[in-house]
């Protein structure tokens, strides 16, 4: 008994310490001082930023004002406008980016998406969907500056490539699809949450606050400003939907709840830190890809099991799309901010090729911005 | 202040920790001993530096005073005084007089021959302010980790700490202190209900013995732990909400930095069903 009683003192604190995070934590304080306004993350579980690779050469400026590609190459309707040396660049790049030569994807290279024996072909799907990704690139940063770049921060080279997101996989790692509906039975029916998912940073709330919020238009705001009534719009449900986009937001950007808002009140913005401006418009970018350009592509994505390199859409049959995680990997700032669109002048898309106007009239009033922008400054 | 007639035999010389007889004496009812002036002493000083917070600050609304602690980057330093170095001053205080009052019960079971019940009870509580204001932000490294001193503030801080770990009703500590919380009052709610229904009968009745109180709950679940047990329960429940709560906070930042729901994935990452 007295072993047992050694045993049980000797293993329990060492089972309770094995759940712990020990030794520094960085902090930073974001809001004034005494209302626990404070990022505190474990340099040693904390996300790693990603690596950037370099570009294949160096891309001169005769050679960016050379030839266009649209007098060499046939069938180039949205890079036309590119210098062939700079369309190179960019293919080679691509490469690097989505299906690196040497890797164990399938048709790794130029023939991921091309056929050899006529490269303007689109007969490979795979070249219709890169064709649309580069519009979609373009889009991200012609269009939502205001997402990377808020807040009077230096706007130039500020956006995404395909690198931002592929890391050198066909398919991001981090990516969503409808779930598929609970049965309608007694037993089995999760009612859409009640289990642990890792969309929602593991915590028992609805399991898919995607398709609503990231492909949908419902709306977040479901704190009333007055007494709720039978006329009120936000029930427990889409509380805790919301909700858990939120674990959504903060797990794919390794960020806590302060990081935008401050939980006295999670609406006003003039308590809130610029970042939540970011998130604003981050949200709606994702709307805007998801819808105009990912399901777009319509049946041009193969059907599940009929694709030449694997599955492309989830079990619902909906491609798979982006959210917070597909380009943040758990980073504030993916890849640390680096700008790499310096070296892509191509993907900057000055012109955004018949990609509709995102809806910004709807923004919060810029002077609520403003105020949210002074507010990061602890008060004195 | 009148003594009541059986207060005398109470008035017991002795028992003193600290300065013998020296400050062994009543004021009215209150037994004053060192630890009484020293309770005394930090209170009033304790008390003043808030009015005195409170003057320098916004707001006069009761609601909304707010004695802050020291920026983050003020670390274990002394701040300056407007800067959360009155928090610090406060907190010393705070902590004095809680002290203080412990072992001014010490004194007076002394005195009664009683056991330490109440003073450890008590101590339980402090334990808990200590760990909010003095262990877990020398563990994380900065003063400004205690919570503010005021109403609304300490409020506003618990709830932003809380969303530090993006859901704390997941942290399992805080599940046991919750749990021990809500138990405590259920329990001290059905012990009340059952002394008040003995000792208050319908008119032309009896008062009812502690038998009658058993055989109520005896009747009902089967079990009834007695009018002494009730309150060792009482006390073990009361206890472990405290300390849990305690532990719910020490291991949010110092032991742990990222949202509690998360915390539990080694369950489901047991070799048993993964």
């Amino acid at each position: 008994m007295k072993t047992l009683n050694k045993l049980v003192a000797i293993v329990l604190p060492a089972l309770l310490l094995a759940g712990c995070e020990l030794g520094y934590k960085e902090q930073e304080q974001v809001g004034p001082r005494g209302t626990a306004l404070v990022l505190i993350a474990d340099p040693d579980t904390k996300a790693k930023v990603g690596e950037v690779p370099a570009p294949p050469y160096e891309l001169t400026p005769e050679m960016i004002g050379g030839e266009k590609a649209s007098t060499a190459y046939q069938n180039v309707p949205v890079l036309g406008n590119v210098s062939v040396d700079e369309f190179n660049y960019l293919m080679l790049a691509m490469t690097t980016w989505i299906a690196p030569d040497g890797s164990n994807v399938k048709d790794a290279g130029c023939t991921y998406c091309h056929n050899p024996e006529n490269m303007a072909s689109d007969e490979k799907y795979t070249k219709v969907v890169a064709r649309k990704m580069l519009q979609m690139t373009q889009n991200i940063n012609a269009s939502w500056k205001p997402h990377f770049a808020g807040q009077g921060a230096d706007q130039e080279n500020a956006g995404v490539t395909c690198w931002t997101c592929h890391r050198g996989n066909p398919v991001p790692v981090n990516n969503w699809s409808t779930a598929v509906p609970d049965p309608g039975t007694i037993t089995g029916n999760k009612r859409g949450g009640n289990t642990p998912a890792k969309t929602v940073a593991y915590a028992s709330l609805a399991y898919d606050p995607f398709t609503d919020y990231l492909a949908g238009k419902e709306s977040i705001r479901v704190g009333g400003k007055e007494f709720p009534s039978a006329a009120s719009y936000g029930s427990i449900q889409q509380t805790e939907k919301t909700y858990g986009l939120m674990m959504h937001m903060s797990q794919g950007l390794g960020v806590n709840c302060s990081y935008c808002h401050n939980s006295n009140n999670f609406a006003k913005w003039e308590d809130s830190r610029p970042q939540r401006v970011n998130a604003w418009y981050g949200i709606r970018m994702v709307r805007d890809t998801n819808n105009n350009y990912i399901t777009a592509l319509g049946d041009v994505w193969p059907a599940n099991g009929k694709g030449a390199y694997g599955n492309r859409r989830g079990p619902h049959g909906d491609p798979l799309k982006v959210n917070c995680a597909t380009c943040h990997q758990g980073v504030n700032k993916p890849l640390g901010g680096y700008k790499m669109l310096k070296d892509y002048p191509a993907l900057k898309g000055a012109a955004p090729v018949a990609a509709p106007a995102p809806v910004v009239a709807a923004a919060p009033a810029p002077a609520e911005t403003a105020a949210a922008a002074e507010a990061v400054k602890p008060a004195a | 202040m009148a003594v009541l007639s059986f207060e005398r035999k109470y008035r017991v010389r002795g028992g003193t920790l600290i300065g013998g007889d020296l400050f062994d004496f009543w004021v009215g009812p209150y037994y004053v001993g060192f630890f009484g002036v020293t309770t005394a002493f930090f209170a009033a000083l304790g008390t003043a530096l808030i009015i005195y917070g409170a003057a320098i600050g916004d707001t006069w609304n009761p609601w909304l005073i707010n004695i802050a602690p020291p920026d983050i980057s003020y670390g274990l330093k002394m701040a300056p005084l407007k800067e959360g170095g009155l928090w610090q001053i406060v907190t010393i205080c705070a902590v004095g007089a809680f002290c203080s009052w412990a072992l001014r019960e010490v004194e007076i079971c002394r005195k009664l021959g009683m056991g330490y019940h109440v003073p450890a009870a008590f101590g339980m509580a402090i334990f808990a302010y200590v760990t909010l204001v003095v262990f877990r932000p020398l563990l994380m490294g900065a003063w400004g980790y205690g919570f503010p001193y005021g109403i609304f503030p300490h409020l506003d801080w618990v709830s932003n700490t809380g969303y530090q770990y993006l859901h704390f009703h997941y942290n399992p500590a805080h599940m046991l202190a919750v749990s021990f919380f809500f138990t405590t009052t259920l329990a001290l709610g059905l012990h009340g209900a059952l002394v008040l229904s003995a000792v208050n009968p319908a008119k032309g009745e009896v008062v009812k013995s502690p038998e009658y109180e058993d055989t109520f709950f005896r009747d009902l679940i089967g079990y009834s732990v007695g009018t002494l047990g009730i309150h060792r329960v009482g006390l073990l429940l009361a206890m472990n909400a405290g300390f849990w709560s305690a532990v719910c906070i020490i291991i949010s930042g110092p032991f742990w930095s990222r949202g509690w729901p998360e915390w539990w994935t080694w369950w489901l990452n047991l070799p048993i069903w993964s």
